[in-house]
């Protein structure tokens, strides 16, 4: 028996692709609910002051909204397992509204939880190896990254095994838990950039030096919020065994030089801007010098330690090709439509990943029943290895699904709803939870996304359209990360009204880019048609086969403007 | 600097790394008040760069470092320092678990470290794996609070801050044992 295969077994998981948690790990998680159950304790009884226990709820993800408290739940690089997924499902079930939400963050969300049963559900989750630590505060966050880890056919190592290092060096790290603001860190295997990592604090860019050693390319400064900025390169290529003595190092200088005296001033970006790029560069690698590189060495046996952890699925030899399934696509225009859209390029010969689109038109962008998760969880377990991720994009990906299989899944998503053939397509809508749930929020995203849905519910007529994000946030504070969207509508307060400014041209992949400002900000019955006039310029204006992004290049935004003048009065 | 309001401040409970209550024989002077003629007292950062003679003083000298200060003026002086003193004057503020690590592993400062101002028990483990040697408790905390929040974690790490392994990282130096 092979180190990984004795590893899987023995954690008791029939699951590959998931971190195998060891005795260690579940005492260190008994041990964070047990502390957070006496916190929660000492809160209720006055010992800790409403003050005093904020960042500590904050850092076992439990946040005041505007009804109740809402538990985020960490899902790690976005990757869970079936059993995890069912566990999930009985919390929806048990201590919420029988839903929960997935996140552009790669967690889920449950809105309706109360305080005294917290502690219950971070114990409960912990005997699946889940938990919320630093899903909120100013710490660390879940480290995101590519949904088609492991699986994509560019990938040049597989980011989870770094997400999970990074992880590990990140939760309780002594030094870094009372930032000056929260920090994400995003890391893509491949160096085609599925996890955006240019709109991080920190950036991680999977590249080959001239040697062809595989090596981080870092990034620091990007982000979004009020003040959006694109992350600016600060060294060309890390050694894979110095990766956690340059984090230690720019955390070290964040933490000791970001601003602390203004809340919207306390991001690494705004340090990164005030010190400039060169010579903000120039401390972290004074600060790295002078860390022990013995200490901080990333030795290959601790990455192959991680590694063997996940295990490997146990691929079938097969053919490239499955004839099955050509015959599928060419007989079934429906199946062919869903596989044109919701799938993406395997590694092994004769498998695909699939996503499963969690926005049907009409419905919640995320949100997720307990019983399409009991079954999502079901599907994984007999097609996928029993593994799952969450995309940031609030859609989830059955990774290694082979090609026979898949018309069999796909006729399964019918009847729970979770077949819409709309991947990157306008209806794949981002939205934050809005003002339906945020005390930030100034305005309302989610019946804004139905209403764009159920406006082009049409699925020829979105297919022609083609690949066009649309992204919600019902604040500047842009969780729905609307700047970088296709299509970006922001949320704002205009004379006490909820109003929709509409940015155009953004992009979150590796040609990164901030979207430009339309007009006037619209009350929420205007915004649908303004989407319809925007999509109207782009069909006009397209050359045969170009996308609505590159449509936008190409002409500009003056033809957009001028037609949606109107709309704007 | 973080106490500069008040005279001389007596200190109220100190405990020593592992929670328990120590006698404590140090006061911290303001930064107007009048030098004792004799320690051990700890004397504001500015003070003491102002007044180098105080290092003199017998009985012992210590610094008191707030989240402003740069620790790099305090460096010439260390030799000389039985105690630095790093004040949280709010407890969400964590430069000085940054301020910490620089003493104890650039600096290879050996003396104690007390943390002084408004930390909280929930903080305990992270201020020793930072280097902390004792605690200034902020005024009516339970000393028995922080140690049992200690015991929480599986006790005390006596090892020396550079030999203490990274978190959670640790459990890859020993054998895989499911």
């Amino acid at each position: 028996m092979d180190t990984a295969t004795s590893i899987i077994r023995a954690s008791g998981s029939a699951q590959t692709g998931i971190y195998h948690y060891d005795a260690l790990d579940r005492e260190y998680l008994e041990r964070r609910a047990e502390e957070f159950r006496e916190q929660v304790q000492r809160r209720l009884a006055g010992g800790l002051t409403e003050d005093e226990f904020k960042p500590l709820r904050l850092m076992n993800g439990l946040y005041l909204q505007l009804h109740a408290y809402m538990l985020r739940v960490a899902i790690p690089y976005g990757v869970f397992s079936s059993t995890q997924m069912r566990k999930l499902a009985y919390v929806a079930r048990k201590y919420d509204r029988d839903y929960g939400h997935f996140t552009t963050r790669q967690n889920i969300q449950f809105n309706w939880i109360k305080l005294e049963q917290a502690p219950d559900i971070l114990a409960d989750l912990a005997e699946v190896d889940i938990h919320a630590i630093q899903t909120s505060g100013n710490c660390i966050r879940n480290v995101t990254t590519d949904q088609f880890a492991g699986a994509a056919a560019d990938e040049i190592i597989d980011p989870r095994v770094y997400a999970e290092i990074l992880r590990q060096w990140s939760t309780d790290h002594p030094e870094f838990l009372f930032l000056p603001r929260k920090f994400k860190i995003a890391l893509t295997g491949s160096a085609h950039d599925r996890a955006a990592i240019k709109l991080h604090d920190i950036g991680v860019l999977t590249t080959r030096n001239a040697e062809g050693e595989p090596g981080f390319c870092i990034y620091v400064g990007g982000g979004l919020g009020r003040t959006p900025v694109i992350g600016v390169k600060i060294r060309e290529w890390l050694p894979v065994s110095d990766l956690l003595r340059y984090m230690e190092a720019i955390l070290r200088v964040y933490n000791a030089a970001g601003r602390r005296d203004n809340i919207y001033k306390a991001r690494i970006k705004i340090l990164v801007r005030e010190t400039g790029a060169v010579c903000f560069a120039e401390m972290v690698e004074q600060e790295f010098a002078s860390l022990s590189g013995d200490r901080f060495n990333l030795s290959p046996d601790v990455v192959q330690a991680i590694s063997a952890r996940f295990g490997a699925p146990n691929f079938a030899t097969l053919a490239p090709e499955s004839p099955a399934f050509e015959k599928a696509i060419v007989e079934n225009a429906d199946f062919a439509r869903w596989v044109s859209t919701n799938t993406h390029p395997h590694r092994m010969p004769g498998y695909i990943s699939s996503v499963i689109s969690l926005k049907p038109i009409g419905g919640i962008p995320g949100d997720a029943t307990s019983a399409q998760m009991d079954i999502m969880a079901d599907l994984a377990d007999r097609y996928s290895f029993g593994e799952l991720r969450v995309a940031h994009e609030q859609n989830l990906v059955l990774a290694h699904v082979r090609k026979d299989d898949m018309l069999a899944l796909w006729q399964e998503l019918q009847a729970p709803g979770i077949a819409t053939p709309n991947i990157g397509l306008v209806t794949d809508i981002i939205a934050c939870p809005g003002l339906d749930y945020c005390d930030l929020a100034n305005a309302r995203s989610i019946p804004i996304a139905q209403r764009i849905s159920e406006r082009f519910a049409d699925l020829a007529r979105q297919h022609d359209i083609g690949e066009l994000h649309i992204n919600i946030s019902g604040c500047i504070n842009a969780c729905a990360h609307h700047h970088v969207a296709h299509i970006g509508i922001l949320g704002v307060d205009k004379h006490g009204q909820e109003a929709y400014q509409i940015t155009l041209g953004g992009a979150a992949d590796e040609k990164a880019a901030l979207g430009q400002l339309l007009g006037a900000a619209v009350p929420a019955e205007a915004v649908p048609d303004l989407i319809e006039t925007v999509v109207g310029v782009y069909l006009a204006e397209r050359s045969p086969g170009e996308l609505f992004i590159d449509t936008f290049r190409r002409i500009g935004m003056a033809k957009f403007k001028e037609a949606t003048r109107d709309g704007q009065r | 600097m973080a106490n500069a309001e008040t005279v001389t401040i007596p200190t109220a409970l100190v405990i020593d790394r592992s929670g328990q209550p120590v006698p404590n024989a140090w006061t911290t002077l303001a930064a107007d008040a009048e030098l004792p003629v004799s320690g051990p007292v700890i004397l504001p950062l500015a003070r003491l760069l102002a007044e180098p003679a105080s290092l003199a003083l017998p009985g012992g000298i210590g610094a008191l470092i707030g989240p402003e200060d740069d620790l790099g003026t305090l460096m010439p002086l260390l030799a000389k320092l039985a105690l630095v003193a790093i004040a949280f004057p709010k407890f969400r503020d964590g430069r000085g678990f940054t301020q910490m690590r620089s003493l104890r592993e650039h600096q290879g400062y050996t003396g104690e470290i007390r943390a002084t101002g408004h930390p909280l028990p929930d903080q305990f483990l992270n201020l020793v794996r930072c280097g902390v040697t004792s605690v200034d408790l902020p005024q009516g905390q339970d000393a028995a609070v922080w140690a049992s929040v200690l015991k929480l974690h599986g006790g005390l790490d006596t090892r020396p801050v550079a030999e203490r392994p990274l978190p959670l990282l640790r459990r890859l130096a020993v054998p895989f044992a499911p």
